[in-house]
């Protein structure tokens, strides 16, 4: 039997009388590239930190690949291969952007908290973190301390230390935010490029990103899922035309 | 292409190269008792080796994993402690156990507690740790009164090590001169900070360091930071356990006092003076701070009070530390920059002198007259003899202090300058 990706039941947070996600369903089929939008306060980035278990859910059930992981701790949830980045980057900042891919190929690699073992002698660990590097495009920036490095190479970086452990799931926290026409650009060809063949669920506010990298759009207003469909659908849908898109038009 | 007819260095010469630092330091920990021929230097200098073993232990937790320890004398205390039984055990006939191994009895008994105190402290990081680190070194403090037949009371326990050394030892010594015991503490501080620093190139040494940056991070890429901290912590109390061990050799006696509060905050001050930034950082900070305190406590009843001054210093103007101080200089030193700086620093180095001089006038009147039986009798003071009830010594010691502070505050915007001279050069060479 095979299952979704993902999969979240009746999912509701509260915090104390604030009750920010109310009842949220919704199904991402393996290899999808999901998008979730939302007008700010959505409670978008509640859900992604509840996914990745940084927040536990106060009702309902969350399924990776059909195994129940609500309640897990984050790291637990991230040996059974679901990743994320965040909306703020989150380095490891006094290490370099090598060192910082490194870490996050460790666990993947099966080191553990392992004492006896030289992390330089380790040939696949090096060479994956070199190919990793390679792919997020930072070579030049190999020994550079991550505080060090500019805004967008931050970005990148982080999404190169999301990806390292070999997540099949991966969230993606605003990864534009921020940036230029060309860093997004960019960006958006380093996320195509990264999570090809893997399930990809992203939070972002720029359309055109959404709109280019997205297989289907999840609308999330006020802690609620009131669309989810493919890009044409939701630009023709009413609901989310007045509720979100409609907000655009009083600004144009 | 113009071929250069560099020949490959030899295995022997890479090697060499290679560990060049270390080769180095092991001859100078060797040849060092020749020069320094007496006791009292070699009872010093064994004592600096069981203080960087210490120090260093305490830098895995500080430095390398961001925990800061009120009370890391509790594993190198209990360390100590159970050397002295496992050598008194030889003594009574209860066993035989080679005395040069001895302090691997202390490792395996800071380890044992740092695998149970660890436990419950690295359950948290940041203040919670800290206060819980504290909690533990009260609570051992006070148990340490009341099972005094582990901790013997008021008197300690005590031991006998040559009579254990004739009783079971390696290499036939019985390890009653101190020279004996010099070599035995080089060769176990030598091979524990081989340990300790190749510890920093294993995954569970570079993800203390990724949980000391960022321990949220570290759990979405699969660890569980707890654990991370866990580990390190143990390990580093059987670092401060073999250290304790050492000691309880070297000393033959050991008191409650060796794992209370203030050999706790002694090895915190060694090893943030000597920097918690750099792998070598500790290892300055005990030898400076072991030979402060027994140069400067035989010239100066206020050593106490410069040794707190100087760490405040530290904390204020370096917080790098010593070894911080070093590695600023690095980058000028490679790129020939170094020489801008030297004059000011030359200027900057008399006013300094004058401060000192007179701070530790007043210092030292203060304490003369509150302390000596006869407050007129006269005193010496940088050679000159001074009498310190007399008003006008006060006024020289304000005034040179008062000059000296104004003096401090020219010269010091100089040696400013000339940085910014340098990190200007040097961001103009993309170097910075």
């Amino acid at each position: 039997m095979s299952h979704d990706a993902l999969t979240l039941t009746n999912v509701h947070k509260r915090f104390g009388p604030a009750h920010i996600i109310r009842g949220v369903d919704l199904n991402i089929p393996e290899g999808e590239r999901h998008a979730i939008i939302g007008p700010n306060g959505a409670g978008k980035s509640t859900l992604f930190n509840l996914i990745s278990g940084r927040f536990d859910i106060s009702d309902g059930e969350i399924r990776l690949h059909g195994e129940a992981i609500n309640g897990l701790p984050p790291h637990l949830i991230n040996r059974k291969k679901l990743s994320r980045s965040f909306q703020i980057t989150n380095l490891f900042q006094r290490m370099t952007v090598f060192e910082n891919l490194r870490c996050a190929l460790l666990w993947a690699h099966g080191y553990g908290y392992s004492f006896w073992k030289m992390v330089e002698s380790q040939k696949a660990l090096n060479e994956e973190a070199e190919q990793l590097l390679e792919k997020i495009h930072l070579q030049d920036k190999r020994n550079t301390m991550a505080s060090l490095l500019s805004y967008a190479d931050q970005r990148a970086l982080e999404i190169g230390t999301t990806i390292a452990g070999g997540a099949n799931v991966i969230l993606l926290d605003e990864p534009t935010a921020g940036m230029s026409h060309t860093e997004t650009d960019y960006a958006v060809q380093l996320i195509r490029e990264v999570t090809e063949d893997k399930t990809l669920i992203m939070v972002e506010h720029d359309m055109g990103v959404v709109f280019d990298i997205a297989d289907r759009i999840s609308v999330l207003v006020y802690g609620e899922i009131i669309a989810t469909d493919v890009p044409e659908k939701i630009r023709g849908n009413a609901r989310v035309q007045e509720a979100y898109l409609g907000t655009g038009e009083d600004a144009a | 292409m113009q071929q250069t007819a560099k020949s490959q260095p030899g295995a022997a010469v890479g090697f060499l190269r290679r560990y060049s630092l270390w080769i180095a330091a092991a001859v100078v920990v060797l040849v060092l008792p020749y020069i320094f021929t007496s006791g009292s230097s070699i009872s010093m200098m064994s004592q600096m080796g069981v203080m960087v073993v210490f120090a260093l232990s305490y830098n895995m937790l500080l430095g390398q994993g961001g925990m800061l320890s009120f009370g890391h004398a509790v594993y190198f205390g209990l360390g100590g402690f159970f050397t002295l039984h496992a050598i008194n055990g030889v003594n009574n006939g209860a066993w035989s156990f080679p005395l040069e191994l001895m302090p691997l009895v202390g490792g395996l008994g800071g380890l044992a507690f740092g695998i149970i105190f660890g436990w419950i402290s690295t359950k948290r990081a940041g203040v919670t740790f800290a206060l819980i680190s504290l909690g533990i070194g009260e609570l051992v403090a006070a148990s340490a009164q009341m099972f005094t037949d582990f901790f013997g009371g008021e008197g300690g326990i005590s031991t006998n090590r040559v009579t254990a050394a004739n009783e079971a030892s390696i290499f036939g010594f019985n390890y009653g001169p101190q020279i004996d015991i010099y070599y035995l503490v080089v060769v176990w501080a030598f091979l524990a900070t081989i340990l300790i620093y190749l510890l920093t190139k294993t995954p569970l040494g570079r993800m203390a360091n990724a949980v000391r940056d960022n321990p949220e991070r570290a759990q979405f890429v699969g660890y569980n930071p707890r654990m991370v901290r866990f580990a390190q912590f143990s390990l580093s109390g059987f670092f401060a356990g073999l250290a304790g061990g050492l000691f309880a050799i070297m000393f033959e006696i050991l008191t409650a006092e060796n794992l209370g509060a203030i050999q706790s905050g002694s090895v915190l001050l060694m090893t943030y003076i000597g920097g918690i930034g750099i792998f070598f950082g500790p290892i300055i900070g005990a030898i400076l701070i072991t030979w402060l305190q027994t140069s400067l406590s035989a010239f100066s009843e206020a050593w106490v009070l410069y040794f707190g001054l100087m760490f405040v210093f530290m904390v204020m103007y370096a917080p790098f530390g010593i070894s911080g101080i070093i590695m600023q200089h690095y980058l000028p030193y490679k790129t020939g920059l170094l020489k801008r700086l030297l004059p000011a620093y030359g200027i900057a180095v008399i006013p300094t002198l004058i401060l000192l001089v007179g701070a530790v006038s007043i210092v030292e009147m203060g304490y003369h007259i509150s302390t000596s039986y006869l407050p007129s009798r006269p005193m010496d003071l940088f050679w000159v003899s001074v009498v310190a009830t007399n008003a006008w010594s006060w006024i020289i010691a304000g005034a040179i202090f008062v000059a000296g502070v104004f003096a401090c505050r020219w010269s010091y915007r100089k040696v400013g300058r000339a940085w910014d001279d340098v990190n200007e050069t040097l961001v103009e060479r993309g170097l910075a």
